[in-house]
């Protein structure tokens, strides 16, 4: 009994971890330009973590595959930039020139979840 | 058309027509890679959409599909009609498939759970027994790939990802119960023979279901789109076009900026422009809430998507595609569909941590089964865990509030308020206090003269000559229609010089050699310009009358009262009487003197006023306000107001028409009427509304439901939740969420 209980709090562990503490590190994040497309599919946006350069207006590229509903509206909530993506069809989204910071990007319920660096 | 000369695009996509076998594509994609700068050329026969990587322009690949018997265009070209009717098309195959796939997960669930229900105990005793539910264990496996491999792809994807959604809920909780079931199946021994329950009806039934759930919800968001979807069908398709005196009909895409265009009556203004010939007139309602037609003749701006009633016109297109008002209208109800009000970033913030404490709280859950409970400790332990994570749905949380925007703004946008964003919506809603600008906002903001008051005998049209001669530099709506007098009775104007506008009072400049200033009562008090008993008597009558008098002094004697007057328009008494019994404090604001505001603000049934304000004082009155707690929403035309506007809580531009250009406010109001800014204040509200009952409902739901899941009804009363219910209850929370938002659509914002 002692024995499963510890796989339990184990296990707990393991989610508080990976889920919340565990922070992604920087060489995750992937350098990207408007030929490189981000896909939208099975909850996530590949890659996720993208890398452009600050104080330059760029173009970002998506392709959404997923039908769900969910996938359907981009958003840069700090940006102000909201968009409908089209299923299987690329679709750029403009960015103004930005400052270094971080800006996340979702869908319109954040269970898609992105984020930005822009350096 | 910038598009076909741009060389630089690296990824071009083009839709081909006419490409009717897979033979064509290879034929295609060989033609297009030879044209030099072409890197790649893929073609997706389904979609009809050709991919180009490569520096070459889009006009070239247009003409070589051409050249091989086929018709293209660019994907950048399709105009909002198509795109969404490839948007229904693909949601249709969408919503077919997961009806297929919910009939899979039921079509193996139902029985078994009926089975489970009236036949013997579902556990394993024999080797007959075993084997047969081992087959069914595979079918099982079966159906969770058939009709569950999204959740289980989307599940270990997010995994790795570090980030957990439903699908990580839906694959634990089945891939839980399946799991054990296998363990039973397979090795009976290991467990204490009470425990040897199967769970492949909850699998399978759970899959099914939320299926189920899914193909509902796509169909009920659907609606929520509603508004979206009739403004786009607004747009005609094809142009009536005179070019070389030629008459011919031409698709909307082709109509060029100063093509001429004829309209006859009945039908819709395909493009925004000028009329050059012809009158008419044209119902607005549809895109600003005007109930009247609107007369329009040579020179008057025609908006695109508007319809002509009664005679034919000819027009000139000024803007097109996408420079329309029309199509800005649906950018920016597009753009505030998708934000979102402050109050949703709560249940955000919530459901960034909701996943993962349910997966805690299934672990705990079990733990506490395995250490209390009663025999068999396992079976309850599983069960109870797969509830938890079945019954908890953050998708509920998820839509409340982007679905109740959705339809609230697109609701607002039929009564031709247009609200920028979800702070707006959200600020209009709690609003205390409406600043209304008296002119343009109360009053028709078109004044004009209705008595001149002559001192010494002078004679009337020779000061309204010098008058208008002097005015005729101002910019102040006042001197506009001192003009317009002048110009009425034929009188010339006349060679003025030295003109000094003085803020706050008037104007001063020289004519026919004499020094004229003319402006309120302040400016004769600053020129020391004596104003008789008689003469003041007068024109505090003026001012008791709701006119405004201005005064005239020639070589510095005062030489007549002018008395000019902007009618209120004809339903601001309703509106502002509609907006106080919304309990709201209404406040009207005027440059005009105290006497003439007073007579106004009684007109129309308001009791606080704030008169002589200067234009530059305007956003000091708001912020006098805002210091005494108020939430304040100031209403003017947007263009003189714009400091104010921006200052206050919630900025309302009125009377735009079809104009949506205005930045500075956070709700437009396309009609004149202060009707559509109670509406857009009643639209708020019950969109708030509707956003909070969702909001309080999947909370409750979430909150309440884990519990009952985790099994504490049993101690008591020996209750505990199947996993199959909390599948059920999964599916139809979020569906109640959406069909509680479209709800709004049947909301009436406009009380005639």
């Amino acid at each position: 009994m002692i024995f499963i209980n510890l796989i339990g709090i184990i296990l707990i562990a393991f989610i508080i971890w990976w889920f919340w503490l565990y922070k992604p590190k920087d060489s995750k994040a992937v350098k990207v330009t408007k030929q490189d497309t981000i896909v939208v599919q099975n909850g996530i946006y590949q890659p996720s973590i993208i890398k452009i350069k600050a104080d330059q207006s760029s173009t970002l590229t998506f392709l959404r595959k997923d039908a769900n509903p969910c996938s359907r509206t981009l958003l840069f909530p700090d940006l102000e930039i909201s968009m409908e993506l089209p299923i299987d069809k690329i679709q750029t989204v403009d960015l103004p020139a930005l400052k270094a910071g971080e800006y996340p990007f979702q869908c319109s319920m954040k269970m898609y979840s992105g984020l930005l660096i822009v350096e | 058309m910038s598009l076909l000369t741009n060389t630089k695009i690296t990824n071009q996509q083009l839709i081909v027509d006419g490409a009717t076998c897979a033979s064509c594509v290879t034929k295609i994609e060989e033609t297009l890679s030879k044209i030099e700068g072409v890197k790649l050329a893929q073609m997706n026969f389904a979609l009809r959409t050709v991919t180009v990587t490569g520096e070459v322009s889009e006009e070239k690949l247009i003409e070589s599909i051409k050249s091989l018997g086929y018709s293209a265009k660019s994907s950048g070209d399709t105009n909002d009609d198509v795109l969404l009717d490839e948007k229904e098309v693909a949601e249709l195959a969408y919503h077919r498939k997961l009806m297929r796939q919910m009939w899979f997960g039921l079509g193996l669930g139902v029985p078994l759970m009926l089975y489970s229900i009236f036949g013997p105990a579902m556990t394993i005793t024999s080797q007959t027994e075993q084997v047969f539910w081992i087959v069914i264990g595979v079918i099982c496996a079966a159906v969770m790939y058939f009709a569950g491999k999204h959740f289980y792809i989307g599940a270990w994807r997010s995994f790795i990802n570090h980030s957990a959604n439903m699908d990580t809920l839906i694959a634990l909780g089945t891939g839980t119960a399946w799991l054990y079931s296998m363990i039973v199946v397979l090795f009976p021994y290991l467990l204490p023979e009470m425990a040897r329950h199967l769970y492949f009806e909850a699998t399978a039934m759970i899959i099914g279901l939320i299926n189920l759930g899914l193909a509902l919800e796509v169909k009920a968001r659907g609606h929520t789109s509603d508004a979206i979807k009739r403004l786009i069908g607004l747009q005609a398709k094809t142009a009536r076009i005179i070019r070389d005196g030629n008459e011919f009909d031409i698709p909307i895409e082709d109509v060029l900026v100063d093509d001429f265009i004829r309209v006859r009556p009945g039908e819709s203004i395909p493009v925004d422009g000028e009329v050059t010939e012809g009158k008419t007139s044209i119902d607005e309602s549809m895109l600003t809430g005007e109930p009247l037609p609107i007369k329009k003749q040579k020179g008057d701006q025609v908006t695109a998507g508007t319809i002509n009633k009664s005679g034919a016109i000819i027009f000139k297109a000024t803007r097109i595609g996408k420079d329309t008002s029309l199509a800005k209208i649906i950018g920016l109800v597009k753009q505030a569909q998708n934000s979102k009000p402050p109050i949703g970033r709560l249940a955000d913030i919530i459901s960034a941590y909701f996943v993962p404490t349910i997966m805690i709280v299934a672990v705990v859950s079990a733990l506490v089964w395995l250490n209390f409970g009663p025999e068999p400790s396992i079976a309850f332990a599983v069960i109870s865990a797969t509830t938890v994570l079945i019954i908890a749905c953050p998708c509920a949380l998820g839509l409340a509030t982007p679905m109740s925007v959705m339809v609230g703004v697109g609701k607002a946008a039929e009564a031709g308020v247009l609200i920028r964003n979800g702070e707006a919506l959200q600020g209009a809603a709690s609003i205390t206090t409406i600043v209304l600008d008296k002119t343009g906002t109360i009053t028709e903001g078109k004044p004009s003269v209705t008595d001149i008051y002559t001192c010494n005998n002078k004679e009337e049209n020779a000061l309204l000559q010098l008058v208008a001669s002097l005015e005729v530099a101002s910019e102040h709506p006042l001197a506009e229609a001192i003009v317009e007098s002048a110009k009425a009775k034929k009188l010339i104007l006349q060679k003025m010089t030295d003109f000094e506008a003085i803020v706050g009072q008037g104007v001063y400049g020289k004519v026919d050699e004499q020094q004229l200033f003319f402006g309120n009562q302040k400016l004769m008090k600053a020129q020391k310009i004596t104003i008789s008993e008689e003469q003041l008597a007068k024109s505090i009558e003026f001012a008791e009358a709701a006119k405004t008098p201005m005064f005239l002094a020639v070589n510095g004697e005062l030489s007549a009262i002018i008395a000019v007057s902007d009618p209120i328009k004809e339903d601001s008494i309703e509106a502002i009487q509609r907006l106080q019994n919304n309990g709201l404090r209404v406040i009207m604001l005027t440059g005009d003197n105290h006497a003439t505001a007073k007579a106004v603000a009684k007109q129309v049934g308001i009791t606080e006023f704030f008169a002589d304000v200067l234009p530059e004082h305007k956003s000091a009155k708001v912020i006098e306000l805002q210091a005494q707690g108020e939430i304040v929403g100031m209403t003017g035309d947007g263009i003189n107001d714009a400091p104010a506007l921006a200052q206050s809580n919630v900025g309302f531009a009125i009377g735009t028409g079809t104009d949506v250009a205005i930045e500075s406010a956070d709700i437009t109001l396309m009609r004149g009427s202060l009707h559509g800014l109670a509406d857009a204040i009643s639209v708020s509200k019950a969109t708030m509304r509707n956003i909070k009952q969702n909001l309080v409902g999947a909370f409750i739901y979430n909150i309440a439901g884990v519990p009952f899941a985790a099994g504490i009804l049993y101690p008591a009363f020996g209750l505990l939740l199947s996993p199959v219910i909390a599948g059920a209850a999964m599916a139809l929370s979020s569906l109640t969420v959406v069909s509680n938002a479209n709800r709004l659509r049947f909301f009436k914002a406009q009380q005639k």
